[in-house]
């Protein structure tokens, strides 16, 4: 822990928001990193990444190509897109010169010199870090990030891509990349997040968002988790929403050797809509924990969940889904459904749904399955000729495509779809 | 085509066929009836090699080969395609993905060329039409969802776009209305050839004055108690079981 002290002590940030960078350093003090007994983490050790002594990256030079990142994130030519490179802005990847002229999209570095104020006002108050180590983590050393604001009304058809790539030269460090996005009321856009990595470097991601969802706004937020099988991946985001909005969230997970996935929305306006999904693919000895909180605040608000993971190896999935209801919040219409593969003897998931209910008018189901692939429909297939490579490879691509078809975004949905099919199928026909 | 001899088959510890012995020639139709748990789809499932079913004796020689030593895949590939009782569902695959999958894997083991999906999709259009199917369940999900007329009319689908030697058809007449039946029974035929066979299990006669059998056998506690000609059929229409059943 004295080595963060430390490092907090020399970072290149000293100067920004330096209170609240101080609380959060000094609230993560006291937290420490989290134990399998705090029951949020009971599932998931993370000694892994407590024991190591992740440092900053050290400033290099870039030496990837626009090609790079194409073939690393994929994307369309009309996405505005901001790249990182180990934590580091890389303006000549970076492409956002086409967006509306109401938007403003820039990196926090830049919106700290640019309008303070702004800033001052927003970051850390969604993301809270009174109990939660990680986020203290991020707040306390966040290097940059991006900051997006649409004004009310603004409907941006391009996603916004922000791409986060490591390569070797974030070996044994760590980067905290931040977002904050405001979407005031009516605005319409889609954010696109890829975790990338050139080869495979150990290293650790703790990223945390803010999305702020104004009244009747929609935003679909999709993350894509590529990252190195041997890094360490932590990411938050905390949403508000107001008013009739709607939030999507999609979370895509095969990468890490250790991830925590948290989507966290508070619906405090009337007729909000949430629909969170994810889909994660491990295999070897790789871990994806997922959580999702979502605070039904408000009345007549809906919820949907659809969380799917298949496993091979000794992989091992979780799945904590939490729902609270307010004793105000009647009318409340949620619904969480859980569902893992387990493709070997050897892989495990541990689902925890925990639903807090308080008001008494309200529809909230959960469900979750584990098992194996339908012996049945495996005979179906192969009694009409597929072989059982084949087959198998099948019903496994099956079962992931009925949450993959809940990306509205076509280009990414093809993408994904190509990525798994590609995992399953290609590979058992070879 | 198809030679099986004293064929014994269990699941876990109950014995269900006890002692089966049919041969069915090219060019035949052969119907099997039975009253109900006499053991009809488990003959059917162990000539399509479910892995349920343990033979603990007898023998299924197929062209000449061994049957009961192939994968499910390889008997599919050698010609042999079973009508299920009760059609799988595969959500998350397209009838149409799944039919050309399977007859390219057809294909392959056969040593031919794969087609590409726009040539077999010619290739289904025409065979649905055999089937009067909505062109648009080829890109519904295998099974799912469908009624169970339209499931049945699938196996024929399959079937006809994958033109086995073999077919076995269970019950594939359950469930069906007047006009699917005959659908369904004009699929069939249609498909008929002189090197090719077909089995067809129903508990009706009715299905037999369109799909007219050379042989009728009766199946009864896991064995064959009587066989005859397509007349047998109606006496069975008009008398049941019982008189067989208790004479053998
Ligand atoms: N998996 C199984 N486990 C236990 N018993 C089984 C299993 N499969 C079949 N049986 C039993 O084997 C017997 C024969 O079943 P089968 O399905 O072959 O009958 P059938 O002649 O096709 O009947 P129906 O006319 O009702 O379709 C029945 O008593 C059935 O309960
Ligand atoms: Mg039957």
């Amino acid at each position: 822990m004295s080595t963060y002290a430390d490092a907090f002590a020399a970072g290149p940030n000293a100067a920004w928001l330096p209170e609240l960078r101080k609380s959060a350093f000094d609230r993560f003090t006291a937290l420490g990193f989290p134990t399998t007994r705090n029951e949020d983490w009971h599932f998931t050790s993370v000694t892994k990444i407590a024991e190591r002594v992740f440092k900053p990256v050290k400033a290099g030079k870039n030496t990837l190509s626009t090609h790079d990142v194409e073939q690393l994130a994929g994307g369309e030519s009309d996405w505005h897109r901001l790249v990182f490179v180990n934590g580091k802005f890389e303006k000549s990847l970076s492409n956002f010169a086409e967006l509306p002229a109401e938007v403003t999209v820039a990196t926090l570095q830049e919106t700290l010199k640019e309008s303070p104020e702004f800033v001052a006002e927003r970051l850390g108050k969604l993301a809270s870090f009174d109990a939660h180590p990680f986020t203290a983590l991020n707040t306390a050393f966040a290097q940059d990030g991006v900051v997006i604001h649409v004004p009310r009304g603004v409907v941006v058809d391009a996603p916004l891509q922000i791409v986060h790539i490591c390569d070797e030269k974030a070996a044994g460090a760590s980067v905290h990349p931040r977002l904050l996005v405001v979407a005031e009321a009516l605005s319409q856009f889609t954010i696109v997040e890829n975790y990338v990595a050139v080869g495979t470097p150990s290293y650790f991601v703790n990223a945390v968002a803010e999305v702020e969802v104004g009244n009747g706004a929609i935003v679909n937020h999709y993350k894509v988790q590529r990252e190195s099988t041997e890094a360490f991946h932590v990411g938050t985001v905390q949403v508000t929403q107001g008013k009739d909005s709607v939030y999507h969230s999609f979370s895509f997970a095969t990468g890490a050797a250790l991830s925590r996935t948290n989507v966290y929305t508070r619906m405090l306006g009337e007729g909000a809509e949430a629909k969170l999904n994810g889909l994660y693919l491990m295999d070897g000895t790789q871990h994806a924990d997922h959580q999702t909180f979502v605070e039904h605040i408000a009345p007549n608000c809906a919820s949907r969940e659809l969380y799917k993971g298949i496993l091979d190896g000794t992989s091992h999935g979780v799945f904590n889904g939490k729902v609270y209801v307010d004793p105000q919040a009647q009318k409340t219409d949620g619904k969480q459904t859980n569902h893992a593969l387990l493709l070997s003897e050897g892989s495990r998931v541990d689902t925890k749904p925990q639903l807090e209910i308080f008001a008494d008018d309200v529809k909230c189901t959960h469900g979750a399955t584990v098992g194996k692939l339908d012996q049945v429909g495996l005979f179906y297939m192969k009694s009409r000729g597929i072989n059982a490579e084949s087959a198998r490879a099948l019903l496994t691509y099956a079962f992931a495509a009925e949450v993959l078809e809940t990306i509205e975004l076509d280009a990414l949905r093809v993408q994904l779809e190509a990525h798994v099919f590609e995992h399953f199928v290609r590979q058992s026909q070879e | 085509m198809l030679k099986i001899e004293n064929l014994h088959a269990n699941v876990g510890d109950k014995e269900i066929l006890k002692g089966i012995s049919l041969t069915v020639n090219a060019g035949e139709v052969h119907a099997i009836m039975g009253p109900n748990g006499s053991g009809k789809s488990t003959l059917a499932q162990v000539i399509a090699g479910h892995p349920g079913y343990e033979v603990t004796s007898g023998s299924v020689i197929y062209e000449g080969a061994d049957l009961l030593a192939l994968q499910p895949e390889e008997r599919a590939q050698h010609g042999i395609f079973l009508a299920f009782q009760y059609p799988v569902e595969i959500p998350g695959v397209t009838n149409a993905y799944f039919l050309r999958s399977a007859y390219n894997e057809i294909r392959k083991a056969r040593g031919e060329e794969e087609v590409d999906p726009m040539d077999f999709l010619d290739l289904m259009e025409q065979k649905i039409k055999l089937v009067e199917m909505d062109e648009a369940m080829l890109h519904r999900s295998v099974n799912a969802g469908f009624s169970g007329g339209e499931k049945k009319r699938n196996e024929i689908l399959q079937m006809a776009v994958l033109a086995p030697k073999l077919a076995i058809l269970d019950e594939t007449d359950s469930g069906l209305d007047i006009d699917a039946l005959r659908i369904v029974a004009h699929g069939v035929n249609q498909l008929k050839r002189p090197d090719n066979a077909t089995i067809v299990v129903t508990h009706y006669q009715r299905l037999l004055n369109y799909i007219v059998p050379d042989f009728v056998h009766v199946l009864a506690a896991g064995r064959i108690v009587k066989s005859g000609g397509k007349e047998l059929a109606l006496e069975l229409e008009a008398k049941g079981y019982d008189w067989i059943t208790e004479a053998a």
